[in-house]
């Protein structure tokens, strides 16, 4: 390879040879400064990264493997673990459908105040999550609202679960949206007006035509959501109050097993959600792999 | 089923894509919508099908009037530019889409359904790659899938963007021949969008040529190309060399040249551009006619020679076709003295004077009646 770049390197003809390579090296630097930056970079991985996930294995095993899985089969743990599947199960097939009705309607066809909901979807990503939570609080709480009419109909949706649900579709809203817009964008309204043309009528154009079209989008959208539905802190730390067997989801509990200084009981709840993490980042990583075709569109954002 | 359209309009956010547009398409015909870019072309096809519908003005079909009918009613076949094939099905799904979306009372039965998508597929060549996916096959040959999707549905009117404009010359050139022989076969009635002022030429029964959203002219390969109606029209179908003249009832005097042209046709007296075509210039012996110029180029290009010239009075350049089996084709040479004459030629009025209407094209043989020009 060198020797055909160098005959037009070699004009003019007179400069020597070895200069030429340092002069070619504008992206190859010296060894020692690769090494270097390769060691940091290798040790920063490490240090942030894995060190704080091996960290969580080894102190949920600490103290053997029978107080790991006694620590998952406590009661509390046990209700924690349902609540949070709960919420899952709820909030994201709720933001599957939002989520591609919004792509659906932005990429599809064209509306006024069409860039105002496209900002208005990304809102749950760029307010903090304790607002989001605190904004149920205002609205729905004993102090807001409907604060008043919700408890004179003998409605709990602050401190219950309802607000838990609430609060998470709210943050996990922007997941699936953010994920097909751009793709569907991209893949213009062609395939929709042929299968229309053809006698198609609009769900069967959907479904038929669309839905394929998107399914790996979507399922890449999914995936990112429910892993965000069952690791949310912030937001359902606000409207749960925190009521063991309760309103405690898995974050949560974490928390209130780590502040009794319940270390190995915190540690083995969250290596679950650690190893929801790893899953998630898997199958994140099959998808890409697989489907980076499909895919590549919607990852440009 | 024939076609009707009245007065329709068109615009996007203020831009006129259809300018009171009036079109009368027969049974069986296949037409071409011919014009540059931004020349509606698309649009009127889109309206057509019932992808976009007119601001105002009537389409019909057969005496059907298709006012606020979508397109999934119209029961119009419609091929887009790149295919827009579904890239999920094989070639026989994608064939079979269109019945099988139908109804269950009019759906044909699973296997009905199978044998016509194969017989589509048999009458587009394509019999042996029922089982594909499209990104498995070339640009001609999802051509050819889209026209057999479309066809399944046993449209009155197959509409086709574009159809050969992301393609090769080659498969371009047999591509054209083939819908020809497809449409002798069909009969449908078949409408197709092109820029391309030769494939319209030859493929169509009759050519509709737009530009900026309104018709200039309609009529067959031979009224457009021998009697365009409008100075556009005749710019379009090939780079004309434009004289300055006077026109005086029959008689037509192009500046320059001491010997006045009689026609066969009447003209309100007044300035006019004489348009000709390259291959429609001739060269003169005699010294009292015609322009002098002196020969800048000489091309061979086949079977045809290629004439650039200078004229001596303005300073114009011009461009001369002959027949490379003309018996002087081999004296011409760079900077040679010539006389050149227009054989046919159509004057309109000066560019900047106001048209009236009824002045159309006037060719030097032509019959005072010019048949394009009552449906422009």
């Amino acid at each position: 390879m060198t020797d055909r770049i160098d005959h037009s390197l070699l004009d003019p003809p007179k400069l020597p040879f070895e200069p030429l390579i340092e002069r070619n090296a504008v992206i190859t630097e010296q060894p020692w400064v690769r090494w270097l930056l390769t060691a940091s970079a290798l040790l920063f991985l490490a240090g942030f990264l894995f060190l704080p996930l091996i960290a969580v294995f080894t102190e949920a095993l600490r103290h053997g493997f029978g107080t790991y899985v006694e620590a998952l089969q406590d009661a509390d743990a046990l209700a924690a673990i349902r609540l949070t599947l709960l919420t899952a199960a709820i909030a994201v097939p709720l933001n599957l459908v939002f989520g591609v009705a919004a792509a659906w309607s932005i990429a599809k066809f064209e509306f006024r105040g069409k860039a105002f909901l496209i900002t208005l979807i990304d809102l749950p990503l760029s307010v903090s999550p304790v607002v989001s939570g605190l904004i149920y609080v205002l609205i729905f709480g004993a102090q807001g609202w409907l604060g008043p009419w919700l408890a004179a109909n003998d409605l709990q949706v602050i401190f219950a679960v309802p607000g838990i649900v609430l609060a998470t579709v709210f943050v996990t809203f922007p997941f699936v949206a953010r994920e097909l817009i751009p793709l569907m964008q991209s893949q213009g309204t062609e395939h929709e007006e042929a299968a229309l043309s053809l006698g198609a009528t609009g769900f069967q154009a959907f479904w038929r035509v669309t839905l394929p079209n998107i399914k790996w989008g979507l399922l890449y959208g999914v995936l990112l959501c429910n892993a965000r539905a069952m690791g949310e802190f912030g937001a359902v730390s606000v409207v749960s109050g925190h009521i063991r067997g309760q309103t405690n989801t898995l974050p949560l509990h974490v928390e209130i097993l780590y502040n009794e200084y319940n270390f190995a009981a915190a540690f083995a709840v969250a290596s679950l959600l650690a190893a929801l993490a790893l899953v998630t980042l898997a199958v994140k990583t099959f998808l890409e792999h697989r489907y980076g075709d499909a895919l590549a569109a919607s990852h440009r954002h | 089923m024939d076609i009707q359209v009245r007065s329709a309009h068109k615009s996007f956010s203020g831009f006129p894509a259809l300018v009171d547009v009036n079109l009368d398409i027969k049974s069986g015909e296949l037409v071409a919508l011919l014009g540059p870019s931004g020349s509606g072309k698309t649009t009127l096809l889109r309206v057509l099908a019932g992808l976009e519908f007119p601001d105002y003005g009537a389409i019909q079909f057969g005496g059907e009037n298709m006012h606020g009918k979508p397109v999934r009613e119209r029961r119009v076949g419609f091929v887009f530019q790149h295919y827009a094939l579904f890239k999920h099905m094989t070639v026989l799904d994608n064939v079979a889409f269109g019945l099988t979306v139908r109804p269950r009372k009019e759906r044909p039965g699973k296997d009905e359904i199978r044998r016509r998508a194969g017989e589509l597929l048999e009458l587009v060549q394509l019999g042996g790659l029922a089982g594909r996916y499209p990104h498995q096959l070339s640009g001609g040959q999802k051509q050819r899938v889209a026209l057999a999707r479309a066809l399944a549905i046993e449209p009155r009117v197959l509409l086709l963007d574009e159809p050969f404009g992301a393609l090769d010359a080659k498969v371009r050139k047999d591509l054209r021949r083939w819908l020809r022989e497809l449409h002798l076969k069909t009969g449908t009635t078949m409408v197709f969008v092109t820029h391309d002022q030769e494939e319209a030429l030859e493929l169509a029964d009759r050519v509709v040529i737009l530009n900026h959203g309104r018709i200039e002219q309609v009529g067959t390969t031979d009224e457009v190309y021998d009697h365009p109606a409008t100075p556009f029209v005749f710019d379009f179908l090939g780079t004309p060399n434009v004289f300055a003249g006077r026109v005086d009832g029959r008689i037509v005097t192009i500046d320059g040249d001491g010997q006045p042209i009689e026609t066969h046709s009447i003209h309100p007296a007044g300035p006019v551009d004489i348009y000709v075509r390259p291959a429609e210039m001739q060269i003169v012996v005699s010294e009292k006619i015609g322009l002098a110029a002196v020969i800048t180029d000489v091309q061979r290009s086949g079977p045809v020679i290629r004439l650039s010239a200078r004229l001596d009075a303005s300073g114009e350049s011009l461009e001369i076709e002959l027949p490379h089996a003309s018996p002087e084709a081999g004296g011409y040479a760079p900077k040679r003295r010539i006389r050149v004459r227009p054989r046919h030629f159509s004057v309109f009025p000066r560019t900047g004077a106001p048209r009236p209407p009824a002045l159309a094209d006037v060719p030097e043989h032509a019959s005072a009646e010019v048949r394009g020009r009552s449906r422009a």
